[in-house]
């Protein structure tokens, strides 16, 4: 039993948040008399986190490096507005669109990684500044209007699923299938580390507790496909999103650069004396942070059919409190991407439940900020409990 | 005429694992100039933390009177309330605000918590007069030089009432004309009745102006003479601060040492802020295989200003100067060029610049040489996993797993960390900056057998430090460092603290 206790005294920082999650989506299924986990909210709350997610990820290096950045927001509409005037007023191509959006992105966080990076002016004022430098470029070039509607391929990319092979009328078995595959994948992926854990000697979870986290991980991902088969099936918008949370996973646990992200934010004069060079990492956290805003810029100009003068607004403020929530600290140096993910959906499943229960956004505002700061609280209770 | 103002009797204080003050006696007489002088480390300034509260009654053991009252101070207003006031090195004036505003913080003169503008400033003027400093009172610190600086200090210790001021180094970082000025202010606050305590590496100074010298050594006190019955030399003084007896507190190496692996030629750096101020000031040194050269020097001789201008330029501007390696010239402007050059440098703070405490080891010990455990930017973990162990096994740092946090490690083992970072990066050239600062004896006498280990092995080891005893234990040749020049260069077996001390301290004999 007291290993038990151990157990999960070592891993409630790993895994709280994730249990804070499923205690939140069971408590408002309930309250929402099971509406939370139809297939459709389900497919819903996806594609409306999507652009959180994706941003969380750039955010997510940028809070690990010490820094933060308050224009991503702004940054993600003026984005989409350049695809609006691009595509619908002068009729250019819209993947071509797409590309050159991406190049903006990257072109707006060099700007800005610029100024934080080799001027050392903090980043909070920076990206202050490009807050209210993009928010009023985005007026300049929308007209105050919304410019649309966008052509279908466009649409497609928030509002399309991916096609089921099988043909099957009202159950899209692809997503099953789908589903079944990456069960297995990461169901291999753990078989792995574990195996290599025990190889280099570290402790490992007892087996008990292991079979148990792969039968509800596998159940996790199966019941999510299932839900999302009974609607219209995978959308296309996860099939972009998957791939880039397992990417940015991999990049921060397996590789140099990710390594000495960690190290810049944990004690940059240390990270500099060992040769790291620091001022081009910040610089390039910044530029990745553009290229994701921009992303996810032309993700939200997709789903309203517009591009309009008032998009985005406030994301940056929820892309943040999915880092915070997610475990990653204020003074750089420790955050996962995983963590982050969880801490989207869990403001996402907020958003999404209070709204289905009718909460107004002036309770909604105040309920998610005492959420952000309930989480950080924890975190430190954690931290001061293990040092 | 022994008027004493102020008696500390049997004053312990221990760190843990470290006695730092061990029955220290000392007393000054009201009105007398009395200087408090020791090694690096002998414990002048935890005595003097002890005295103005900074170690607050109950940390220590012993008495202290003041005016024949016996002090129990919990903290340093308790300490200043009495009259005595204390001058760190580190001015603690706030920048951006006037002389008068620095002048009465925490001690303003007002009305209901509304300032009295008038009376601060005529104060100001009163105080600026005696301290002998004309300069307006609106006057931002941040646009004095040091000197002035210094004397806005001691106008801030008389607007506080002072009865006795300790003054530690006060003029480490002045320039003869603002020492001169400084010591003729001392001599005038005496015939005011006014005592200083003056702590000082200065021996031309002390006995310039001390009435009295105490020496500490390993936090005791070894004598207090008296400059008016005896003629004190500066040897005399020199004498009592080193005076100890060298025991096995090194391992027995046998040096092998071969050709010139390293070295630096006509090395000049300036300050980064200062922009004319001379860090590094013409300097040629080398290093050859196989052997462990030694910096000596006080804290604020340039000695970690020189190892890092060297090293990738991680300090200082407009650095010029050559490098060679192995007798061809070598590009270290940066950081990385440094280390892709085979050279490497350990910190003096393994805590703000050595480590990533937040970390695990295994990441901290790799993170020089990511290179070595991965390909194509991926970390090959396994790898990681292994060569880590092979370091902590090799230098024995005690640890419950490589994937401890360093935040929770011995400062010991900490520097061993440090140290197994940089074997893994594998260099030619090791630099390390007072690689033994507070850790204890037996962690020491662990990375003095590293070194040897590593010279043996045909590394060129540069080691700075500020403990003469470890100097001569352990290096082969020493140089001396002041004021950003080499001073004096020696072999260790023709060295002795006294020889080494007399270049450290003497300014005219030194300019070999």
């Amino acid at each position: 039993m007291k290993t038990m206790s151990n157990l999960f005294k070592n891993n409630i920082r790993e895994y709280g948040m994730l249990i804070a999650l499923v205690v939140i989506m069971i408590f408002f299924y309930f309250m929402t008399d099971g509406i939370l986990m139809k297939p459709i909210n389900i497919t819903n709350l996806v594609l409306q986190n999507s652009y959180v997610i994706i941003m969380a990820l750039g955010m997510l290096l940028i809070i690990v490096s010490g820094w933060i950045d308050l224009s991503v927001g702004s940054v993600a509409a003026f984005v989409g507005a350049i695809a609006g005037v691009m595509i619908v007023k002068w009729d250019w191509n819209w993947m071509l669109v797409m590309a050159i959006c991406l190049v903006a992105g990257g072109l707006i966080g060099a700007w800005q990684g610029y100024w934080v990076a080799y001027l050392k002016i903090p980043a909070f004022i920076v990206t202050l500044a490009g807050m209210l430098v993009f928010r009023g470029l985005t007026l300049v070039m929308v007209r105050g209007e919304a410019i649309g509607p966008f052509p279908e391929g466009f649409r497609n990319i928030s509002g399309g699923y991916i096609p089921d092979f099988f043909q099957n009328e009202g159950f899209h078995i692809t997503t099953m299938v789908v589903g079944v595959l990456v069960s297995i994948l990461l169901i291999i992926a753990d078989i792995r580390t574990r195996r290599n854990q025990e190889k280099y000697g570290f402790e490992v979870t007892p087996s008990a507790f292991f079979v148990a986290k792969q039968v509800f991980l596998t159940l996790a991902v199966m019941g999510f496909c299932y839900l999302m088969a009974s609607y219209k099936g995978i959308p296309n918008l996860l099939v972009i999103m998957f791939p880039l949370v397992a990417i940015y996973a991999f990049l921060t646990n397996q590789t140099v650069i990710g390594r000495r992200i960690y190290a810049l934010g944990g004690n940059e004069k240390a990270a500099r004396l060992s040769g790291v060079n620091t001022q081009r990492l910040l610089f390039l956290t910044f530029v990745n942070m553009g290229v994701l805003a921009a992303l996810a810029g032309m993700v939200v100009a997709s789903r309203l059919n517009s591009s309009t003068p008032n998009a985005g607004e406030g994301f940056e403020l929820d892309v943040i409190a999915a880092c915070f929530i997610g475990g990653a600290s204020a003074s750089g140096g420790i955050g996962t991407v995983i963590g982050a993910v969880v801490g989207a959906f869990f403001v996402g499943v907020m958003n999404n439940g209070m709204s289905l229960l009718g909460v107004g956004i002036d309770w909604q505002q105040s309920i998610k900020g005492f959420v952000l700061l309930a989480a950080v609280l924890f975190d430190l209770y954690n931290k001061n409990k293990s040092s | 005429m022994s008027d004493v103002i102020l008696e500390m009797r049997n004053i312990t204080k221990t760190f843990p694992g470290v006695k730092a003050l061990d029955n220290v006696n000392f007393s000054v007489e009201r009105g007398e100039i009395h200087a408090l002088v020791g090694e690096n480390g002998a414990g002048k300034s935890t005595l003097m933390k002890v005295l103005s509260g900074v170690y607050p009654y109950g940390t220590y053991e012993g008495e202290i009177y003041f005016e024949g009252q016996e002090c129990k101070f919990h903290d340093i207003s308790q300490s200043e309330e009495i009259g005595l006031v204390i001058i760190h090195q580190e001015l603690a004036l706030i920048p951006y605000l006037s002389i008068t505003e620095n002048l009465f913080l925490g001690n303003e003169r007002a009305k209901n918590g509304i300032i009295d503008w008038n009376e601060s400033i005529s104060r100001t003027k009163e105080l600026l007069e005696k301290v002998g400093l004309h300069e307006p009172p609106n006057t931002l610190i941040t646009n004095m030089g040091v000197g002035k600086q210094q004397l806005v200090e001691i106008a801030k210790a008389l607007a506080k009432k002072v009865k006795l001021l300790i003054l530690d180094e006060p003029t480490a970082s002045l320039n003869e004309t603002d020492s001169e000025k400084l010591l003729e202010l001392l001599l005038q606050l005496k015939s005011q009745g006014i005592a200083s305590i003056l702590i000082s590496h200065k021996l031309s100074e002390v006995s310039k102006v001390a009435d009295a010298i105490t020496i500490l050594r390993d936090g005791a006190t070894i004598e207090t003479l008296d400059t008016h019955k005896d003629v004190i030399t500066e040897d005399r003084i020199i004498r009592g601060m080193v005076g100890r007896d060298m025991t096995h507190r090194f391992p027995p190496r046998e040096s092998n040492i071969g050709e010139v692996i390293f070295e630096v030629k006509d090395w000049n750096a300036y300050h980064p802020l200062h922009e004319n101020r001379k860090v590094s000031d013409n300097v040629n040194i080398h290093v050859r295989k196989g052997e462990v050269v030694g910096i000596a020097g006080l804290m604020g001789a340039g000695r970690t200003e020189l190892a890092m201008s060297i090293f990738g330029r991680a300090y200082g501007t407009h650095i010029n100067g050559k490098a060679y390696k192995h007798g061809k010239e070598i590009d270290i402007s940066t950081i990385n060029k440094a280390i892709a050059n085979g050279i490497a440098y350990a910190t003096e703070d393994r805590k703000a610049y050595g480590l990533i405490l937040i970390e695990e080891i295994k990441d901290n010990i790799t993170l020089a040489n990511l290179e070595a455990i991965s390909s194509s930017g991926v970390i090959n973990e396994p790898k990681e996993l292994t060569v880590t162990r092979e370091y902590r096994d090799k230098l024995n740092i005690k640890c419950s797993s490589i994937l401890q946090l360093a935040l929770n490690l011995s400062g010991g083992n900490q520097q061993k960390v440090v140290l197994s970072k940089w074997l893994f990066a594998n260099p030619d050239i090791l630099i390390l900056d007072e690689p033994t600062r507070g850790i204890d004896v037996g962690a020491k006498y662990e990375i003095y057998t590293i070194i040897n280990r590593l010279a043996s092995e045909g590394k060129g080891i540069i080691m700075i430090s500020s403990e003469l005893p470890e100097i001569l234990g352990v290096c082969d040749r020493i140089y001396v460092m002041r004021d950003g020049k080499i001073v004096g260069e020696m072999p260790a077996k023709e060295a002795s603290q006294e020889i080494v001390m007399k270049h450290i301290m003497f300014e005219q004999e030194a300019t070999e």
